[in-house]
C-alpha cells in the first residue's frame, strides 16, 4: 500500500486537488443557482411544494444513470461530470433555502418593508442573511453528497479520485487493485472532512453573532 | 389642499397632519370592507389612539396611513401633501413604524438596526453614527453599552426601545404604532408608556398608535378614536369627554366598569392644589410644634428631616404624648410623588387609611398634602370642562353611515349632521376656517 502511494504521490495530489476544485466550483454554482430559484419560489405556496417534490424526487434518480444519459449529448470529459455534480448539490440547498425563506416570521418582513425597505431590499437585507445558517446547512449536506457523487462522475472520464476507483475495480484481483480502490475511497473521505471544515468556518465568519445558534 | 398645509404649526410641534379621505379597504374574497368610507383628520403633533374590538379594522386603518396596505378607494394625504400616488417605499422612509417587540432585525446590530434609514436615505457614516447614539440616548439606553449588542441579547422592554429609536431615526414627522407595547410585561409596559409621553413631550411628533388596551388609550391619547365593526368610528374625542359622556352604547360597553377611576388616571397630583401642612424637624419639642398646629388649626404635623424630606406624620395626640421628636422615619408614611396621577394618590390614600397623602417632589422633598377632598373637587371640574370643551375635536366619521354618524357628531361638537357631512366633502381645511 504505502509503495503504492509513494509512487503515485505526485498523480494522487493533483487527482485529489482536481476532485476537490470540481466540487467546489459546483457547490458554489449550486448554491447560486438554488438561492436564486428558492428567492423565486418561496412566496408562492404551490410553487414552493413543487420545489420541494423536484428536491425529493430529484436526489432518487440514480447518479450513475444520469451521468450515462448525458454522454450521449455532450460526450465524455469535464461537462457531464459538471452537470451531474451541479445537479445534485442544487438539490438539498434548495430545499434549505425554501424552508429558511419561509421560516422568517412575518412580522419581520412587514417591519422591513413599514420601514420603507423595497421588496428587493428585504430579500437581499434581511431575509436571506436571516436565512443564511439554514442555506449553509443545506451547502454542507450538499458537500457530503456529492464528494461521493464526484468519484462517480468519473465514469465520464471527468476528473478526479474517482479515476483510481474505477480503475481498481476494472482490474479486480490484479495488481494493486485494492490499493487504487481504497486510494480513491479514502481520498474521498479525507476530501469530505476537510471541506466540511472549512464550511464550518465559513460559517463562523459569515453567520453573525445575532443568530448564531 | 394649500389651506391644510398652511394650517398654523405652533412652535416645536415638528409631526404633520394626517387625513384619510373617504378611504375604504376592501379584502378580495371577503363581502365586507374593512375599512369602510372612513373620512379622519389627525392633527399635527397629537398622540392619537385607535381602539376597538379585534377584526374592527384599526390596524388595517393604521397600515393605509404608510400603504403598507393599499387602500381600494380613497386619499390619504400628510402635511397636505396626497400621497396615494407616491412611490409606497420612499413614502414609508418618511414615516416612523414601530410594531410589537420592536421588529428588529436579529442578524444586526442595535446600531445598525437604528441606523438603517438614514443609510437608505444616503447619510454619511460619522452622522448615522452620531444619530445612533443621539437616539440611544433618547430613549435611556446608554449607547457605549447598547450599541454593538444583537437584539436576542436585549430584554424585551429593551428592544421595544431599540425598535423606538429606529423609527424616529430619520427624524419623522410622523410616527406609525402597531401595538407596541404588547409583548411586554406590565411593569415594563408602564415605564415604556411613561417614556413615550417624554419623548412626545420633547419632540411633538404626529403618533398614530393601535392598541386594544382602553386604559392605555388613555393614558397616552391626546384624542381617542373608538372603532367599531368595518372601521366605524363610534367616537372620536379626547379621553375626558369620552369617558365622561360616551357617544353610544358600544362605548360605553368598550370602556367597561371604572369610567370614573379611569378619569383620575388622566390628572396629575401637581394639577390640583396641594394643601399646606404644618412641619416640624426632629429634635424640636414636641410642645412647640403642637402649639403651631393648634394655631394654624390642623391635626397633624409633617415632620422633615434636614433635606425636607418627610419622615414622619404626627396627630395632634401623638404630640401631645411625645416630648421631644425623634429623628426615625415611619416606613408606613403615605407618600405620592407629585407626577403621580389621582388614582396612585387615592390609592395609597386608602391603603393608609389617613384619607390623605403627603406629596413629594424633586428628590423627595416634600411639598404638600393631598386628600380625598382634594380627588373629589378635581373629579367634579374634569367633569363639568369635558362638557363644555371639545370646539377643536378633528373631523371623523364614515361616509354613507349616517346613523352612527348622528350619534357620533353630535358628541364631537355641537355641529348639525348636515354640518359634518359637509366638512367631509369639502375636507378639513373648510372647518377650520369655519371654527
Amino acid at each position: 500500500m504505502w509503495d503504492f502511494l509513494g509512487d503515485r504521490y505526485e498523480q494522487i495530489l493533483f487527482s485529489g486537488w482536481q476532485h476537490f476544485s470540481l466540487v467546489v466550483q459546483c457547490l458554489i454554482l449550486a448554491t447560486v443557482l438554488a438561492v436564486v430559484l428558492a428567492a423565486l419560489v418561496y412566496r408562492s405556496k404551490a410553487l414552493t411544494s413543487v420545489a420541494n417534490s423536484v428536491s425529493a424526487i430529484g436526489l432518487t434518480i440514480p447518479a450513475f444513470a444520469l451521468i450515462g444519459l448525458l454522454i450521449a449529448p455532450l460526450g465524455f470529459g469535464v461537462a457531464p461530470a459538471v452537470i451531474v455534480v451541479a445537479f445534485f448539490a442544487t438539490l438539498p440547498i434548495l430545499r434549505n433555502a425554501v424552508v429558511g425563506l419561509s421560516g422568517i416570521a412575518p412580522s419581520i418582513v412587514e417591519s422591513a418593508r413599514g420601514i420603507g425597505m423595497s421588496r428587493f431590499r428585504t430579500l437581499v437585507q434581511v431575509e436571506l442573511p436571516m436565512a443564511w445558517p439554514i442555506i449553509l446547512t443545506g451547502v454542507r449536506v450538499s458537500a457530503q453528497m456529492v464528494m461521493g457523487i464526484a468519484a462517480v462522475a468519473a465514469y465520464s472520464l471527468g476528473p478526479g479520485l474517482g479515476g483510481f476507483i474505477f480503475s481498481g475495480l476494472s482490474r479486480s484481483g490484479g495488481a494493486n487493485s485494492l490499493e487504487s480502490v481504497l486510494t480513491g475511497v479514502i481520498g474521498v473521505i479525507v476530501l469530505a472532512l476537510i471541506l466540511d471544515l472549512l464550511l464550518v468556518g465559513l460559517g463562523r465568519l459569515t453567520i453573525p453573532r445575532g443568530i448564531r445558534v | 389642499m394649500s389651506e391644510t398645509s398652511a394650517t398654523t404649526t405652533p412652535t416645536g410641534i415638528t409631526g404633520a397632519s394626517i387625513l384619510l379621505d373617504h378611504v375604504t379597504k376592501r379584502f378580495p374574497g371577503q363581502v365586507k370592507p374593512a375599512v369602510d368610507g372612513l373620512t379622519m383628520e389627525i392633527p399635527a403633533g397629537k398622540i392619537v389612539m385607535f381602539v376597538g374590538p379585534s377584526g374592527c379594522g384599526k390596524t388595517t386603518t393604521l397600515k393605509m396611513i404608510n400603504r403598507l396596505i393599499e387602500p381600494t378607494e380613497g386619499r390619504i394625504v400628510v402635511d397636505g401633501d396626497d400621497v396615494t400616488e407616491m412611490n409606497g417605499d420612499t413614502l414609508r422612509r418618511g414615516i416612523g413604524y414601530v410594531i410589537q417587540a420592536g421588529g428588529l432585525f436579529p442578524h444586526m446590530t442595535v446600531a445598525t438596526n437604528i441606523g438603517i434609514v438614514p443609510k437608505m436615505l444616503g447619510w454619511d457614516k460619522a452622522r448615522i453614527a452620531a444619530r445612533v447614539d443621539e437616539l440611544l440616548e433618547l430613549v435611556s439606553l446608554d449607547p457605549a453599552l447598547y450599541r454593538d449588542r444583537y437584539p436576542k441579547e436585549l430584554s424585551g422592554g429593551q428592544q421595544q426601545r431599540v425598535g423606538v429609536a429606529r423609527a424616529l431615526a430619520a427624524d419623522p414627522p410622523v410616527l406609525l404604532m402597531d401595538e407596541p407595547f404588547g409583548a411586554v410585561d406590565p411593569i415594563t409596559r408602564l415605564r415604556l408608556q411613561d417614556e413615550l409621553l417624554n419623548i412626545q413631550d420633547e419632540l411633538q411628533k404626529t403618533i398614530v398608535c393601535v392598541t386594544h388596551d382602553f386604559d392605555e388609550a388613555v393614558k397616552l391619547g391626546d384624542w381617542i378614536a373608538i372603532f367599531n365593526e368595518g372601521a366605524q368610528l363610534e367616537q372620536y374625542d379626547t379621553p375626558e369627554r369620552i369617558l365622561g359622556d360616551p357617544a353610544s352604547e358600544f362605548v360605553e360597553n368598550f370602556i367597561g366598569s371604572g369610567a370614573g377611576l379611569k378619569q383620575l388616571t388622566l390628572t396629575r397630583v401637581e394639577e390640583v392644589g396641594l394643601a399646606e401642612a404644618v412641619v416640624g424637624n426632629p429634635g424640636e419639642r414636641a410642645a412647640d410644634v403642637l402649639a403651631r398646629v393648634a394655631e394654624a388649626g390642623h391635626g397633624h404635623a409633617v415632620i422633615v428631616d434636614d433635606r425636607r424630606r418627610p419622615i414622619q406624620w404626627l396627630s395632634r395626640r401623638k404630640l401631645g404624648r411625645l416630648d421631644v421628636i425623634s429623628d426615625v422615619p415611619d416606613p408606613k408614611l403615605p407618600v405620592v410623588g407629585i407626577r403621580a396621577t389621582l388614582n396612585d394618590a387615592l390609592d395609597t390614600m386608602l391603603v393608609s387609611s389617613a384619607g390623605a397623602a403627603l406629596v413629594t417632589g424633586r428628590r423627595d422633598m416634600f411639598k404638600g398634602v393631598i386628600d380625598v377632598q382634594t380627588v373629589m373637587d378635581a373629579i367634579t371640574r374634569s367633569q363639568t370642562a369635558a362638557v363644555l370643551e371639545s370646539d377643536q375635536a378633528p373631523v371623523g366619521l364614515n361616509t354613507g353611515m349616517f346613523q352612527v354618524q348622528a350619534s357620533a357628531a353630535s358628541a364631537a361638537s355641537a355641529a348639525s349632521v348636515d354640518s359634518v357631512a359637509e366638512a367631509a366633502d369639502e375636507l378639513a381645511a373648510d372647518t377650520r376656517a369655519a371654527q
